[in-house]
């Protein structure tokens, strides 16, 4: 037996030309949390998906409880006792619990034969190890909380001694992130070993024994937890020194900018997702929006933007209405002075496989410093570009190359650059660093705070809720729809929680 | 009685023209709860009607014509699987070059092997399926009503209705009850979850296909050699397509298939039988209106009465692992 659950030597992989893993090298003890941090594209989830037999290493070896195998494919992965629990779910979600755990591990030809078996096993495990689930309950009607559980549940069905959880937490309320680290903590006193891959510092602080930090594929140090600080392990994921509390000085609020009222808004199902939601911005402030995702935030920022209608309500955009129930034109709007940063960049904000210069300058191609006569001036279109991306430092430097190509937080820079660039009144943001590395974290919120500063009122939603707590003035929170409460920044990451959740919180602060 | 004689009647040749239907629409069941959409359907069961027509003739033996039907089927079926699962082309674009290619060969090569048109030569009764008489079916004819359904309706058809008419419990049963069902389902549904589970999609995704071609075979030799006498060019006439609406309505259950089935092979039967008969009120309807009705219903039907029929989540996605 060997004190180590999991040994990687000299591990290494390209795709194509991306060396997305060098030469790592790992030790994961046995019956510890092992954090794995890394920004997005360290070659975390590659290094990962090797483990797990989804690729194969181009060299390296693994070696498990202290001998060398040989993982093909995850089948080899489970028989060695390895579980996985994807970021996305690997559940399917018109199949009940019982089914999703069965998949794969039937037992013999004819389903009946194992069912009972699969309850009574799947009854001892929730036992063991706390897990309640109703094995006959439809995944796609649990929340997510409880799916991820299901998914945890399907490893330890198949045996999993060594269980590897890809950024867990981002779906989870903060309640339900605590929930799953408690699980964690006692898989651990079972003596299972868990690698927990996050790129959120705070978690890994909170509930690792031992840290391993990678950069640019690379392994670049391990640290036991106790001994490291979350300054040292940001420096070593990025590779210098970087701010991890944004400087931001008093907000000086002014005239009302946007004023939203009784704002209703329907999804196509006919599913109330903005339940009659009133509140106001003012210039020179930052209004963030926490809440778990699926809330009705998006919709919220859908309908001001005018990319969705609007069931009723009014809004007012420096103190004339916009048109939120009827034809609300976000080209329109955009004139207007209401620049939106969508949410999701790649479906919204971005046409992938355009150049980058096409991408800094839709939406406002139809201005006339782009035109030359019918046609578009494409010289003064990549002089434009140019500017921004020296003033936003967007890396790589070439306004002709596909944006598809440049990495998430060049992509999320190239988005911002063209909406901050026009000096809008009102600036609508949503989710500003998903998927965006830390160093590029840092310079958008200074972004961000620099836009109050000059005066514009900034609405602010975000699933991150250190993201609200450091850059918002106020911070209202949003639970099935409604606006359950609003807050300080200095209110407690506890408090916030519990309305995120749906659960009253004490009192709400005077206006 | 005379109306009960009609309904019979009526029935009997609705429960003919469904077979082709039922087995159709479970073939269809199987790829695309798998995640593979098949719109090549009508190109099987027109290849398949074809190689039975002209192995059952040269062989004389309608074992052969079937074998050969399931075997052009499976063919074809792994044409399209080759192109849409491993090299993960467009489903719909596979399927329709299918329908043409075969559309155009039979014709080509029954004109070349037997020079009549296109059509392959009349088989003889050694070389078609015959009808099962269940038991007692003549002594019973004389019971008022029971009789007459038992004799006339239940009994009396080709082996292959049989068939088609228990393969629907069966694929039920297979989809439900069985772990290659199971993970079919699932394949459709969320391919990843099948692949981290340890499970090739692409090999489960094949056999899905295969079971489609098997039951398309089967669908196209019912077509000429049993519902007729041989091939004819273009004898599917569509049922491909009408059996792919049949799945849709049906909301990819297999229940649900058989009285989809059964409704458009009524409609159809129902066009037949009152060709250029004038109803009271109307008159006479024109004979293509009548041929139309299935078509125009599935319109129908398909625009708002069956609510919202939600198709497998992977279907018509080839699987690519995540990077």
């Amino acid at each position: 037996m060997s004190e180590l659950a999991i040994e990687l030597k000299g591990i290494d992989k390209s795709f194509g030309l991306v060396h997305a893993n060098r030469n790592i090298n790992l030790k994961v003890r046995k019956g510890t949390i092992h954090g794995i941090i890394g920004e997005n594209g360290a070659g975390k989830s590659t290094l990962m998906s090797i483990l797990y037999g989804f690729y194969q290493a181009d060299h390296g070896d693994i070696l498990i409880d202290g001998s060398k195998v040989d993982i093909r494919d995850p089948n080899a992965a489970i028989a060695a006792g390895i579980g996985m629990v994807h970021q996305h779910f690997m559940l399917v979600e018109n199949f009940t619990v019982l089914e999703n755990i069965m998949l794969g591990a039937e037992e013999s030809q004819i389903l009946n034969a194992g069912i009972t078996k699969a309850r009574a096993e799947l009854k001892r495990l929730e036992k063991e190890y706390a897990l309640e689930v109703d094995p006959d309950a439809v995944i796609e009607e649990l929340p997510v909380g409880i799916q991820q559980r299901v998914e945890i549940l399907k490893a330890l069905y198949r045996r999993a001694d060594i269980l590897i959880l890809d950024e867990p937490t981002g779906v989870l309320t903060p309640a339900e992130a605590d929930h799953l680290f408690r699980i964690l903590q006692q898989l651990k006193e079972q003596g299972k070993t868990v690698i927990l891959i996050t790129h959120k510092l705070r978690e890994i602080m909170a509930i690792t024994d031992e840290v391993s930090v990678m950069r640019r594929g690379e392994m670049v140090a391990t640290r036991t937890t106790t001994e490291t600080s979350v300054e040292e392990l940001a420096e070593l994921m990025v590779g210098r020194r970087v701010l991890l509390r944004v400087e931001k000085g008093e907000a000086k609020p002014a005239d009302v900018k946007l004023s939203v009222r009784n704002l209703t808004v329907r999804d196509s199902r006919g599913v109330t997702m903005v339940d009659d939601v009133s509140f106001d911005i003012r210039a020179g402030e930052i209004v963030g929006i926490a809440g778990v995702a699926g809330n009705g935030q998006s919709e919220l920022l859908e309908a001001i933007s005018g990319i969705r209608r609007a069931a009723s309500g009014t809004v007012l955009l420096s103190g004339s209405a916009i048109d939120v129930t009827g034809d609300a034109d976000p080209a329109a709007l955009r004139k207007r002075g209401l620049a939106h940063v969508p949410e999701d960049r790649h479906h919204v904000g971005l046409v992938l496989k355009f150049d980058e210069s096409e991408n800094a300058i839709l939406g406002y191609h139809d201005d006339p410093k782009y035109r030359k006569g019918f046609l578009l001036d494409v010289d003064a279109i990549r002089a434009d570009a140019e500017e921004k991306i020296t003033a936003y430092d967007i890396r790589p430097p070439n306004p002709r190359l596909k944006t598809a190509n440049f990495s998430g937080g060049n992509q999320q820079k190239i988005v911002l650059a063209r909406e901050m660039e026009r000096g809008p009144e009102v600036l609508i943001i949503g989710q500003p660093t998903r998927g965006v590395d830390v160093g590029a974290i840092e310079f958008i919120h200074k972004r961000i705070i620099e836009m109050r500063d000059q005066g514009k009122a900034v609405l602010l939603v975000s699933v991150e809720l250190d993201e609200i707590r450091a850059l918002s003035d106020r911070i209202l929170v949003m639970f099935a729809g409604r606006i359950v409460g609003e807050r300080t920044p200095e209110a407690s990451e506890g408090e916030l929680g519990l309305l995120m959740a749906g659960v009253e919180g004490p009192k709400e602060a005077a206006e | 009685m005379e109306l009960f004689q009609v309904f019979i009647e009526l029935a009997q040749s609705t429960v003919r023209v469904s077979t082709p239907l039922i087995l159709a629409a479970l073939a269809g069941l199987f790829t695309e709860r798998a995640g593979v959409f098949d719109i090549g359907l009508e190109g099987k069961m027109l290849g398949a009607a074809f190689a039975a027509g002209a192995v059952a003739y040269i062989t004389q033996s309608v074992m052969m014509g079937l074998l050969a039907a399931i075997l052009i089927s499976v063919l074809l079926s792994l044409v399209h699987g080759y192109a849409s699962i491993t090299q993960r082309g467009n489903q719909i674009v596979s399927g329709v070059a299918i329908n043409f290619v075969v559309a155009g060969a039979t014709v080509i090569l029954g004109q070349a092997w037997f020079k009549q048109g296109g059509r392959t030569p009349a088989l003889s009764a050694d070389g078609r399926f015959g009808t099962i008489k269940l038991p007692f079916a003549d002594s019973l004819r004389d019971v008022p009503i029971l009789g007459q359904v038992y004799s006339d309706l239940l009994s009396g058809h080709s082996p292959l209705t049989y068939l088609a008419f228990l393969m629907v419990p069966a694929s039920w049963w297979i989809l439900y009850r069985t772990r290659f069902g199971l993970r079919l389902r699932a394949v459709g549904e969320n391919p990843g979850a099948v692949d981290t589970a340890g499970i090739s999609v692409i090999w489960l995704r094949y056999r899905a296909v295969i079971c489609c071609g098997i039951l398309c075979g089967v669908a196209g030799a019912y077509l000429s050699l049993a519902a007729n006498a041989g091939f004819t060019k273009g004898m599917t006439a569509g049922k491909g397509y009408i059996a792919l609406a049949a799945l849709i309505f049906a909301k990819w259950r297999p229940k649900n298939i058989l009285f989809a089935c059964l409704l458009f092979g009524f409609l159809d039967a129902f066009a037949i039988r009152y060709q250029g008969y004038a109803f009271p009120l109307i008159g006479k309807v024109p004979v293509q209106l009548m041929q139309a009705l299935p078509y125009i219903l599935t319109v129908i039907l398909l625009a708002g009465f069956i609510g919202k029929a939600i198709p497998p989540k992977a279907g018509g996605v080839p699987y690519v692992k995540e990077r």
